[in-house]
């Protein structure tokens, strides 16, 4: 899949990097040349400071499809729905809860096809699931989990969508290699102006 | 409002000057309620204050001072209209193209924070030579450019009844002159490497936000801006500097900008997985649908206002994520003919651009229409367009339709809504 998005996004970069270091040119897909005239700059303003690999580290929290940025750790979904109940319920509700029931944030668990897009029927990689729960929930405390508790509620949250079974184990090997039911159903933007409409 | 009604109690004691209200009333903060003609001729009600009321004659009397801060007419309220996710702009408050700034329309996802600019830094690393990171007063010093673009939320549009507002129908678009470093420029410092083709941009909010973006646009147009409309960005728009990638839908203009990480791939980020992007046909999911399309909008008239007979100028505002604007049609009798409009100059690329045409009502029913055509050659499609072509169940991400006004005999101007 990575290979698409690769070529979708391909455009030629034409750095004109010569002896005289004369101005970066730009060539668009589109066609259009856009020149920053750095004709008179140095190679290097000097400017900002070298960042060190610790630094790196600990702002450096996604994850992304391949698995790359997951810590150790694991977990079950049957520990997930401990946390669950407690830290995430009361603005997310259950798959029982009543659907006019005024919840503050989206619903997480719906296994009725046509329903809520969520996890289940909408999500096109589990790694998103560890990705954003660790980085911005709970919504009223983010950043307040463990690694551990997020594996936890990342399994709990998949299995109550049917995604994996109660027994599977989520860690930084498992987690990747989840394929989510919605994940062919994404394509990239067709749009790209002139007379048609898409 | 020019003008306001004679109405305002102009009791004259026997020196010839006006009898303190608060005496009269005792002391309500709300002096009168009076009529107030709007300056497009719209009636409306307005409470007055003690402080407005003792402007009867501005000739008799010395005003304040200069201050240290300018503030509106008292006459003037234009306001954003909040929900709990957004706040959209009073479009049909404004003139010419520039957003006030504390006009611009919020989304954001974790409410606003506070950051110190001095603790503030931007950290690039990944693929790259040289990861670095960079002070504000850093970012400041690199060559520095300013250039006006629209921002769009690629959720605006709503409907659902007659009385809708511009603000209400497309208030999530906002327009405002950005000062800052070009993305390239720090690219080019870094060393970002040849097989990097996104790269991830983080906020730091409470939902610590993240898009990917293809590096090609790092490269083609994108700034991190710092200041807008001539003074440090405001806390809501990313205060003390955001990414700014023109002409793309708002999300992926990530504020509070912390963090950049050049990767081969993209990040699949609950932004741009699980929200900002939608249904099309055959059950499909279209994802990465960053530029805006070509739309436009007639700001007046339209609801609330009321039309009198006679000569007006239909304006509004025009704009395309692809580039400029070049040409907006109006239409005044249900898109039977189309007229060109006059396009404010100067166009620019991927920004609003105002249009005008004149038209005399003669007092019938009529509906006014208004479609912008880019320099692509896209033309702003219709409901049905965009039904045919994405399907029923489209989902409500990028949706740019002609929107219509239906003018009533009595000068009531109503929405013409297609869809919830
Ligand atoms: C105080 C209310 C609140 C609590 C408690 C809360 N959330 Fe949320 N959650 C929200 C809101 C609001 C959003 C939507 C945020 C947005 O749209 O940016 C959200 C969004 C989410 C989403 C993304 C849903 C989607 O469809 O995009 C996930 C997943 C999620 N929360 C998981 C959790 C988990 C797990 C917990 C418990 C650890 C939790 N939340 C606790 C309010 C809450």
């Amino acid at each position: 899949m990575n290979k698409l998005w690769i070529v979708c996004s391909c455009l030629i970069i034409w750095s004109c990097r010569s002896d005289d270091q004369a101005r970066h040119v730009v060539v668009t897909t589109t066609g259009k040349i856009i020149s920053i005239d750095s004709a008179s700059w140095p190679s290097s303003f000097h400017l900002g400071r070298p960042a060190s690999p610790a630094e790196i580290e600990k702002m450096d929290i996604d994850v992304r499809p391949d698995g790359v940025g997951l810590p150790a750790g694991e977990g079950k979904a049957i520990a997930g729905k401990v946390i669950y109940m407690t830290k995430c319920v009361a603005c997310h509700g259950t798959d029982t809860t009543s659907p006019d029931a005024k919840l503050l944030g989206p619903v997480l668990v719906s296994t009725k096809p046509g329903k809520n897009k969520t996890i289940g029927n909408y999500w096109p990689y589990a790694t998103t699931l560890f990705d954003y729960v660790r980085r911005a929930m709970p919504y009223n405390e983010p950043g307040s989990l463990t690694n551990e508790e997020v594996y936890q509620l990342t399994a709990f949250l998949l299995q109550a969508n049917k995604v994996i079974g109660e027994n599977e184990v989520m860690n930084a090997k498992t987690l990747p290699k989840v394929v989510m039911p919605a994940q062919n159903r994404f394509i990239p933007d067709d749009r790209r102006g002139g007379a048609e409409v898409r | 409002m020019e003008e306001h009604s004679k109405d305002i109690n102009q009791d004259k004691g026997s020196m010839g000057k006006p009898i303190s209200r608060r005496i009269l009333l005792g002391g309500a903060a709300t002096a009168a309620v009076v009529m107030l003609k709007s300056s497009y001729g719209q009636i409306v009600q307005k409470a007055i204050t003690q402080a407005e009321l003792k402007i009867s004659d501005p000739t008799k009397e010395p005003g304040p001072p200069p201050g240290v801060l300018g503030t509106r007419s008292t006459f003037e309220q234009p306001v954003k209209k909040p929900s709990d996710t957004s706040s959209r702009t009073p479009l049909q408050d404004l003139f010419g193209t520039i957003t006030p700034s504390d006009l611009h329309y919020e989304r954001h996802h974790a409410g606003v924070p506070v950051i110190d600019p001095h603790n503030y830094t931007l950290t690039i690393h990944g693929m790259v030579e040289k990861p670095l990171v960079f002070s504000l007063a850093e970012l400041k010093r690199f060559p520095s450019v300013t250039r006006t673009f629209f921002l769009e939320c690629s959720g605006n549009y709503r409907g659902g009844k007659e009385e809708m507002t511009p603000q209400e129908i497309c208030g999530l678009t906002s327009q405002s002159e950005w000062t800052g470093v070009m993305l390239s420029t720090l690219f080019r410092e870094v060393g970002v490497k040849p097989k990097a083709s996104w790269f991830l941009a983080e906020g730091s909010d409470a939902a610590v936000m993240t898009r990917s973006v293809p590096v090609s646009k790092g490269w083609e147009d994108a700034m991190i801006a710092y200041a807008q409309n001539g003074e440090a960005i405001r806390p809501e728009q990313g205060y003390p500097a955001r990414l700014l990638l023109p002409g793309w839908e708002g999300n992926t203009s990530v504020k509070w900008l912390r963090r950049i990480e050049l990767s081969d791939q993209p990040f699949m980020t609950r932004e741009e997985t699980a929200k900002y992007s939608e249904a099309v046909k055959d059950g499909k999911i279209r994802q990465f649908s960053f530029v805006m399309d070509a739309r436009s909008i007639i700001t007046y008239p339209a609801y609330p206002q009321q039309l009198q007979k006679g000569w007006m100028e239909i304006r509004g505002i025009a704009w395309s994520g692809r580039g400029k604007i070049y040409k907006v049609e109006v239409s005044t009798n249900g898109g039977k003919t189309w007229n060109a409009a006059t396009l404010q100059e100067p166009v620019l690329d991927k920004a609003h651009t105002a249009f005008r045409y004149l038209w005399d009502w003669k007092g019938g029913e009529a509906e006014l229409m208004s479609r912008a055509i880019d320099e692509t050659g896209y033309v702003q499609p219709t409901m049905k367009q965009l039904i045919d072509a994405r399907g029923k169940d489209m989902g409500g991400y990028h949706l740019n339709p002609v929107t219509s006004w239906l003018v009533q005999r009595d000068g009531r101007v109503l929405f013409k809504t297609e869809r919830q």
